[in-house]
């Protein structure tokens, strides 16, 4: 009752304080800022057009599409790593060759021994389904090097992102297997008829069962509680090793899924460049999405909005002829403005800018 | 009260030390072993450190990238394996990495090891000159191959690479006897500063300013697939029209290849846009066979047959004519190509 008297009451100043203070402002704002930047330049990029591809089915197209197209991806891990910043407060680095590790085993499975099958040995499900326990595996290493042995996330996971893309290789004994089949396409394309890119579906599917376990488990309370105060955590009964793992674990779930559409998108794959450097723009999402980088609290809504902001970004700087490898360097712009404005010292400062504002405007009012 | 504490939290102190230490032995342990398994050690195929000059082998000590890191790479090394064995008269060791300073201190230890002859793919072109003197001294021959470096030639006896630039100019050379007409080129580049890139985007940069050519998207892709879809994908959503995808690797055309498909636009032989890669890998020379591409060059990995040659000659107190020598490489035409071609050719 009081805070909706205040809110009513409250200046401009208040109202800009309170907004500032909502964790999935920075995304929208960046996002704006973005959608603006772009709408200026040049309108032409918001077209989008109904086409048909060289199979003769309808396909939407334009950057906004491909937006969503690519950033599904990174939406997914994007899930995964705000857990696992969220229960341990730090990052897993490994992910983009964990990646290579879920597409090389699904290949492996697709192609069996031959390199270029001219049918698929086995089922998709079959080969998804394995690359799932797998990445699983491989995530519960992580999570128990961090969870029983307390090695910084960081430090943890480095094992596997130095090893991760030989033991991809090794997985295919170093070759590079093609599927033929034009249906194992379908997970990185489009499905003949529907003329959205599948990534979308999947992510979309992905989001939905997430929120749906948010809402109806303790899973978030619960890891919200080990990454704010672990000893507290475990004094109530939670057993925060267990739930360190566990978030480990759907990470290694989300990989798989990357995974499968990753490989699926060139019905190939190359161990020393798929998914290269995807764990920079997952952790970004996270932070962009107003998340702590040391844990605790989490807002999956914002991490996944930050996800196909920096998608729309990387599209963007593509549009102006950016040279690849100079995007690491926007987005690092973009990380150290997120990490000053998130800052103690800076929020204290604008905390502080805020309340002058409105109270110079008050005090005007008296006066006047 | 005091004295009753205190060793109880120094019990306690001890014990998280402990765990600690543990920690930390079990993580370096599990490192070491991880990453054993996946390279970058040393391993030795022939016999041990008597097999020198007495089994009449000849110690060679074979610095190279990772296989891991692409198709050619995979078919270098598997043709540096099949040349070097023992039934050759060689007792070679291998190192891989793709750290330039990780393969110096190979090198050191290749020389201390007492090998005779040096073979290096180097990482960077830079950095070299003192452990070449090195092996000069100790009386090491260094044959490079591959990847050229820069420091003098008498460091070295002999240099087997393949000329970048030379690909480039035979592909824009083809380009040209097409007569498109009009030309308006996507160039979709490796990783810059490489010599790949820089050999093959010369070769593409002077025939476009020479002849008039439009290029209408030059961006570095870093030989990724995905990357090169996304760049491709992105001058389709801008509405810009362009006949040529010139691709500096075959990852890269196959990527380009796959917006194209999504787009609808024809590519290939009779098709609205030319397809160009590099490197010759067999799925991509089947492509071209097959009509989608138009025309993949060729990046040849087979340098083990001209080092055996060279060394052969060093044996037999043979003058080394040549210090460099420049493979033969060829560029196939979708037009031309024949199964047997991608038989022979393909990686």
């Amino acid at each position: 009752m009081q805070k909706s008297g205040t809110k009513s009451k409250s200046s401009a100043g208040q109202f800009f304080a309170e907004l500032t203070r909502k964790p999935i402002f920075i995304p929208i704002v960046a996002l704006l800022l973005l959608a603006i930047f772009n709408l200026v330049m040049d309108p032409g990029f918001y077209a989008i057009a109904l086409n048909h591809n060289s199979e003769g089915y309808p396909v939407l197209s334009g950057s906004l599409i491909t937006i969503l197209d690519n950033g599904s991806e990174l939406a997914i891990l994007a899930i995964g790593m705000t857990l696992v910043t969220a229960a341990s407060g730090g990052q897993d680095i490994s992910v983009g060759a964990a990646v290579a590790i879920a597409g090389s085993v699904i290949l492996r499975v697709l192609c069996g021994t031959e390199t270029q099958p001219e049918s698929l040995q086995a089922p998709v499900i079959v080969a998804f389904l394995l690359a799932c326990v797998v990445a699983m595996l491989f995530g519960a290493f992580n999570g128990a090097l961090v969870a029983f042995f307390r090695i910084q996330p960081m430090v943890a996971t480095l094992i596997l992102y130095t090893a991760g893309r030989n033991i991809a290789a090794w997985i295919n004994q170093n070759r590079l297997p093609i599927v033929s089949e034009p249906s194992f396409g379908y997970f990185g394309g489009t499905i003949p008829g529907i003329p959205i890119p599948t990534p979308f579906f999947i992510a979309v599917i992905c989001v939905a069962i997430i929120a749906l376990v948010l809402k109806f488990t303790t899973l978030g309370l619960y890891v919200q509680s080990v990454g704010i105060n672990e000893n507290s955590a475990r004094l109530n009964g939670l057993n925060p090793k267990l739930i360190k793992i566990l978030t480990f674990v759907i990470l290694g779930l989300c990989v798989a899924v990357v995974g499968l559409i990753k490989v699926s998108r060139i019905s190939t794959i190359n161990y020393s460049v798929v998914a290269k450097d995807i764990e920079m723009d997952a952790i970004l999402a996270v932070a962009l999405g107003g998340n702590s980088l040391a844990g605790g609290k989490f807002n999956m809504a914002g991490s996944i909005m930050g996800a196909y902001t920096i998608q729309f970004l990387t599209t963007t700087l593509y549009k102006y002829n950016v040279p690849s490898e100079a995007l690491p360097a926007y987005k690092a712009v973009v990380v150290i403005v997120l990490v000053v404005l998130s800052a103690p010292v800076v929020k204290a400062r604008l905390g502080a800018l805020g309340k002058k504002l409105s109270s110079k405007k008050n005090t005007a009012k008296e006066v006047g | 009260m005091f004295s009753e504490k205190d060793p109880t939290i120094e019990k306690g102190g001890t014990k998280m030390k402990r765990k600690k230490i543990l920690a930390l032995l079990v993580s370096a342990v599990l490192a070491v072993g991880v990453i054993g398994c996946g390279g970058g050690e040393k391993e030795s195929t022939g016999g041990n450190e008597s097999g020198g000059d007495e089994g009449g082998l000849i110690k060679v000590g074979i610095i190279n990238n990772d296989p891991n890191e692409s198709g050619y790479r995979t078919a270098n090394d598997a043709d540096m394996k099949e040349m070097f064995t023992e039934e050759n008269g060689y007792d070679a060791s291998f190192a891989y990495s793709l750290k330039n300073d990780e393969q110096i201190s190979a090198a050191q230890q290749f020389i201390q090891d007492g090998v005779d002859y040096l073979l290096i793919s180097a990482a960077d072109t830079a950095g070299w000159d003192t452990v070449l003197q090195d092996a000069q001294n100790a009386g090491t021959q260094v044959i490079l191959f591959d990847r050229t470096i820069d420091a003098d030639e008498s460091l070295y006896v002999a240099s087997i690479v393949s000329d970048m630039k030379a690909e480039g100019e035979t592909a824009v050379n083809w380009l040209k006897e097409q007569n498109l007409g009009e030309y308006n080129i996507i160039h979709i580049q490796g990783v810059m500063g490489s010599a790949a890139q820089v050999g093959r985007t010369g070769a593409l940069d002077e025939m476009a300013k020479a002849e008039g050519w439009n290029i209408v998207k030059q961006q570095a892709a870093d030989w990724n697939a995905e990357t090169a879809q996304q760049i491709t994908q992105s001058v389709i959503d801008a509405g810009t029209s362009f006949n040529v995808i010139y691709a500096e690797n075959d990852d890269m055309a196959r990527g380009a290849v796959a917006a194209l498909d999504a787009a609808n636009i024809s590519h290939g032989v009779d098709g609205d846009v030319v397809i160009m890669g590099f490197d010759t890998n067999k799925w991509a020379l089947e492509e071209v066979l097959a009509g989608r591409w138009n025309y993949d060059g060729q990046c040849n990995p087979y340098q083990a047959s001209y080092i055996h040659d060279i060394i052969e000659k060093l044996e037999n107190s043979e003058e080394i004519t040549e210090k460099t020598i420049v493979m033969e490489e060829k560029g196939f035409d979708a037009a031309t190509i024949t199964q047997e071609d991608v038989d022979t050719y393909g990686i």
